[in-house]
């Protein structure tokens, strides 16, 4: 039998997922990352993405996490997202037209442009499609 | 019939004063609903981070933040939770009660208080008992939002990092059912390390990107969090505690208005008796 840890995540308004794994892979703020158990302790800052956990079964769950926090103690790991949603419960139009209206409102920036939230936004969208994409992949 | 008219007006009036509970008995167990519900989603996320929080304080960090440090204690601070409205029985003087005890103990070592309050019922206690309120925040309503709370949190956090205060608690109430709920309080800084750890020895976290960065953005959501659990909790409290209170108004009034009827019936009768007496009597005259 695979080595499993205790996987955590919860967003600001409930618990997520909570049960065993045997690898997770989620977007670090400084690029993807992926926890197999006995991972040395680490903390690190999530960026919009995927997060992608191998179950002890041998099934696979993707989520999105919109940013957030990473905990890995030996055996734990713990991920503070601001919000997170079960990839399955996205929806692939919302997400599409996110991106663009997110897009639009970087290509032509007014006098009143805020530039960084528009960014934020649109990573956000791209992330959410990113999401998507995955979980596609894996379906086929 | 002057007492008997009286009394009928009494029974009238608690009456409508029992209406009055039992529909606001009734307004509370749907907003207890909905507190509730409120509470329990927000549950999962302040417990994950205190625990996150607690593995940190036992880690020994590269990067010591000012949160971290156990200081000689020289004046403490407390965020104090209350509702804005009353009507909810003992629930916040429960509190205070337990928040005085834990300053006077404070007191008889010489160290003095300072309080950042949340709702109304605090304010005007604070306003009565003196003391050295930095901050307050009320009419926050049903659905309390961080941002409503960030500017007396961050007034309180200021002043611990400034070095005015040494210790810093927060003074809630724990909603443990719809029939108890416990006042409680709970220290927030210094950050209190994890007791059951079995990793004793010394060992660090990698960071990604850098600690202080991520240290300080950690613990800000934390307190953040906290807060706002406590004040989501309390208001599931308060609603409970309503719902107690208007039942226990309307089942007194229950019962004193049959106390009022059966006092009505006696002075009724005794009325129609004398009146009957002096019949009877003025008959045997005639």
């Amino acid at each position: 039998m695979a080595m499993t840890m205790h996987c955590n995540i919860v967003s600001a308004e409930a618990e997520i997922f909570s049960g065993r794994v045997t690898m997770l892979v989620a977007t670090g703020s400084l690029g993807d990352l992926g926890i197999m158990p006995g991972h040395a302790p680490l903390l690190t800052g999530l960026r919009p993405g995927p997060v992608r956990l191998l179950l002890d079964n041998g099934e696979e769950e993707v989520f999105f996490a919109s940013g957030g926090y990473l905990e890995v103690q030996p055996g734990l790991t713990t991920i503070l997202a601001d919000t997170a949603i079960r990839a399955d419960d996205m929806d692939e139009a919302a997400a599409l037209e996110a991106k663009e209206a997110a897009e639009k409102a970087v290509a032509d920036q007014g006098a009143e442009f805020e530039f960084t939230i528009a960014t934020a936004q649109l990573a956000e969208a791209t992330a959410r499609l990113r999401t998507l994409d995955e979980l596609r992949k894996r379906s086929r | 019939m002057a007492a008997a008219r009286e009394i009928k007006d009494k029974i009238g009036s608690i009456q409508n004063t029992q209406k009055i509970t039992s529909a606001m008995e009734m307004v509370a167990a749907s907003k207890m609903r909905k507190t509730q519900d409120r509470m329990r989603e927000g549950r999962p996320y302040a417990t994950r981070i205190r625990a996150v929080i607690g593995h940190l304080a036992n880690a020994a960090p590269e990067y010591r933040h000012t949160f971290m440090e156990e200081r000689e204690v020289k004046k403490v601070g407390y965020i104090v939770i209350s509702t804005d409205k009353g009507l909810c029985g003992g629930l916040n003087v429960n509190l205070f009660r337990m928040l005085v005890n834990d300053m006077s103990e404070w007191k008889s070592k010489g160290i003095n208080s300072q309080f950042g309050l949340v709702g109304n019922k605090a304010i005007s206690f604070f306003n009565s008992f003196g003391g050295e309120v930095s901050a307050t925040a009320n009419n926050l309503g049903e659905a309390p939002s961080v941002s409503d709370l960030i500017g007396s949190i961050k007034v309180m956090i200021d002043a611990y990092e400034q070095g005015e205060i040494d210790r810093l608690y927060i003074a809630c109430n724990n909603f443990e059912s719809a029939m108890t709920q416990t006042p409680e309080i709970n220290q927030l800084l210094p950050l209190l390390a994890d007791e059951d750890e079995e990793i004793k020895h010394r060992w660090d976290y990698l960071y990604e990107p850098d600690a202080k960065e991520l240290i300080e953005g950690l613990i800000q959501r934390y307190i953040e969090s906290q807060v706002y659990q406590a004040v989501v909790e309390n208001s599931a409290c308060e609603q409970a505690a309503k719902m107690m209170a208007m039942k226990n108004a309307t089942d007194n009034a229950g019962s004193l208005i049959d106390d009022l009827t059966l006092l009505y019936n006696n002075v009724r009768q005794a009325a129609i008796t004398q009146e009957i007496a002096e019949i009877v009597g003025g008959a045997a005259a005639v």
